[in-house]
């Protein structure tokens, strides 16, 4: 059934689609659109399952590991400093090889205070064995929620799914929701290899002394690895099922381009509205969507970019010391694998606008480059406010 | 002994990595004697956590989930949560996190689930310091004892916490104290929080510790039992936060308590005799408390509507 969504609500709607039965969150801007409507969802009765208001985000990360290894799906929904707040469980869910689905909604983390998007919470995030969706509308927010819990349950990881705050949490959209009966037949009821059970007790995520734990976390690298396979057969059966997929990059008028145009999230539409202005004008201009971070779509990157010149990459993120960490991660792809020269730019942090006219900048820069900065450019700065 | 205690299923294997006279083991052991097989323990970071498994072995005969330190309240949240939903509620969840692990920085999620009124056991074995990294202070470690970081004349000039009186404090149905030397009080507290099931049960369980606080491991019980004796460590329990019922105290000093262990050897007699002071100062508090309702002549029966 069509619906006008917000993203979040494409969101609470997956979650209830997957039937749930574990839901435990603690409030934050700009989430709560989300938990909101789940504790409704729970509360009415249309979603079967138990909504726990904890007390902090470390707590709620704790209680769905502890329902997750209690055996029954689990969600769970944060932001920014809620995020950084359970990190240590983050690597706990992930070690514990529990398929905790997550949405993120990115918002940038303080001093000073700042609500707005900005991928530095998901991306601080990045070494915790969590796999990462960055999605681009409300539809593909309920999509990649159904496939996460798919794709976690049968690589025993958790998946944060990641929205843009407000640009994708607070924007109404139409969004087609598929009818429960199509989604129990993609998704069927968890079954874990092993949980927390009577007649079967296990001490689970206990000690691992060196002579074991070196392979326990080889065993979630090889996870990791076996994902974006796993992820092409989970979307041909999506695909067959409900006629969308997204793969884990999106390329768009690539062919014959250029400079390629490298974005995540919101963004990728105004930049689609830039390439679509820069072809008028005779530029030949791309552009790549990633939508899957962890792991890395190493392999489909570099043939995505096989034969282009240009990579110009949009990082709404900064690793300090570093530069954009997207760029960062397609240069390490990238390396030692052809001629694509990849230029990093910084923008659109703390929730400044993205527009078309800055990605045409970003492109003409590119463009006219004889070869990349050593360092990220920042696009879009006030020279007023500098420090000089 | 013809006590059902020392017949019931024994759920903790022969054999296990805690130090010599621990008294940690001994209350797992009994504990889980007492509330039987349908039970899942979740452990933090704790001596226990070293003490129930190190892969792919463990040391008890029903489930465990360990979790990070802080979230022993959280984690049973949510594995309640998913037995319930799986229709297992027969099954008793039971927190089992050391003195750190709860009045420090467990504190905050076991205050949430007593709010919450979640519907699990937690048991604090009180072993009064971070012994399992190598004995430091925590908001347990009494007046007057020394640690690794409050040693020598640094020694901790502060009270510890009085946790039942913090879960009492949140109205939960069932807070009390236990002690590893008495094993029949133990086993009667734990299966009648067993039968509760409308909110936390909380049981703070003193569990000497041979290592932390300088004394032969053979006296692990004794000390123990002198603790409750001397009434440093009264044997109490509380129902709805407000009825309190004194189980078990004594009539030794405290002294004979304290001269037990290492941790005291520096306290001169001027400070024992402050430590007896503030001993039976709380024990008379504790005894006001648990007078039956129609002798407590100085509190005007509008002000107590719970009694």
């Amino acid at each position: 059934m069509m619906k006008v969504l917000e993203g979040s609500q494409a969101v609470a709607e997956a979650v209830r689609l997957a039937r749930v039965k574990v839901v435990s969150a603690y409030p934050i801007t700009p989430q709560t659109h989300i938990v909101e409507e789940l504790a409704r969802y729970c509360a009415e009765g249309s979603l079967d399952g138990r909504f726990i208001c904890v007390e902090s985000e470390h707590s709620a990360m704790a209680s769905v590991i502890g329902s997750a290894a209690g055996g029954v799906r689990s969600f769970t929904a944060s932001s920014s400093h809620g995020l950084a707040y359970m990190h240590e469980m983050l690597h706990w869910a992930a070690g514990a090889r529990l398929p905790i689905v997550m949405v993120d909604v990115n918002r940038a983390l303080g001093p000073g205070w700042n609500l707005w998007m900005d991928q530095s919470d998901s991306l601080s995030q990045r070494d915790t064995g969590w796999m990462q969706f960055y999605c681009a509308d409300g539809q593909e927010a309920l999509d990649t929620t159904l496939q996460a819990f798919r794709l976690a349950e049968m690589v025993h990881l958790p998946a944060m799914v990641n929205l843009d705050a407000f640009f994708l949490s607070h924007t109404y959209e139409p969004v087609e929701v598929p009818d429960a009966q199509t989604v129990d037949a993609f998704l069927p009821p968890y079954e874990p290899p092993f949980k927390m059970d009577q007649g079967h007790p296990l001490g689970l995520c206990g000690v691992a002394p060196p002579g074991v734990y070196m392979e326990m976390r080889r065993n979630m690298q090889m996870a990791m690895d076996s994902v974006p396979d796993l992820l092409d057969q989970i979307e041909d059966d999506f695909f067959i099922r409900f006629g969308r997929r997204y793969g884990s990059l999106e390329t768009y008028r690539c062919a014959d381009a250029d400079v390629v145009v490298v974005t995540t999230g919101t963004a990728s539409g105004t930049a689609r509205v830039a390439v679509d202005q820069l072809r008028e004008q005779g530029e030949k201009a791309g552009l790549l969507r990633l939508r899957l971070f962890r792991p890395f779509p190493s392999r489909a990157v570099r043939q995505a970019l096989e034969k282009i010149e240009k990579a110009a990459v949009l990082d709404r993120n900064c690793s300090f010391g570093s530069g954009g960490i997207f760029a960062n991660e397609l240069k390490a792809a990238l390396h030692g694998k052809g001629g694509t020269a990849v230029y990093s730019y910084i923008s659109g942090l703390g929730g400044r606008d993205i527009t078309v006219d800055l990605i045409k900048e970003l492109y003409t820069k590119t463009r006219d480059a004889d070869r990349p900065d050593s360092e990220s450019v920042w696009l879009g700065l006030k020279e007023e406010l500098m420090l000089r | 002994m013809t006590h059902e205690l020392y017949n019931g299923p024994e759920l903790m294997y022969s054999g296990h990595v805690g130090c010599p006279g621990c008294g940690a083991t001994i209350a797992m052991k009994l504990a889980l004697r007492a509330l039987g097989q349908a039970t899942m323990v979740v452990i933090p970071a704790s001596c226990w956590a070293i003490i129930a498994s190190s892969y792919p072995q463990t040391s008890l005969k029903v489930p465990v989930l360990n979790t990070a330190f802080a979230s022993t309240a959280a984690a049973c949240t949510g594995l309640r949560a998913a037995l319930d939903m799986r229709g297992a509620t027969f099954t008793t969840v039971l927190g089992w996190a050391g003195d750190g692990g709860t009045f420090d920085i467990g504190f905050q999620a076991l205050s949430a689930a007593a709010e919450r009124g979640e519907d699990f056991i937690y048991i604090c074995y009180d072993n009064e310091a971070y012994m399992n990294t190598g004995v430091q202070r925590s908001s347990s470690t009494p007046f007057g004892a020394r640690t690794m970081t409050t040693p020598d004349s640094s020694w901790k000039r502060t009270e510890k916490k009085n946790m039942v009186e913090i879960l009492a404090a949140h109205r939960i149905p069932y807070a009390a104290t236990a002690s590893i030397a008495f094993p029949e009080d133990l086993e009667r507290k734990l299966r009648k929080a067993k039968a509760i099931r409308t909110g936390l049960r909380f049981i703070h369980l003193y569990a000497s510790c041979p290592t932390g606080w300088g004394y032969a491991p053979a006296q692990t019980v004794q000390v123990a039992r002198t603790a409750v004796l001397c009434n440093a460590f009264p044997l109490y329990e509380v129902e709805d936060g407000l009825t309190y019922t004194l189980n078990r105290t004594g009539s030794l000093p405290v002294a004979d308590y304290l001269k037990m262990q290492s941790r005291f050897r520096h306290l001169d007699a001027q400070t024992i005799q402050d430590i007896q002071d503030r001993v039976d100062l709380e024990l008379q508090r504790l005894r006001q408390k648990a007078q039956p309702a129609g002798l407590e002549s100085a509190v005007p029966a509008a002000a107590s509507p719970g009694l």
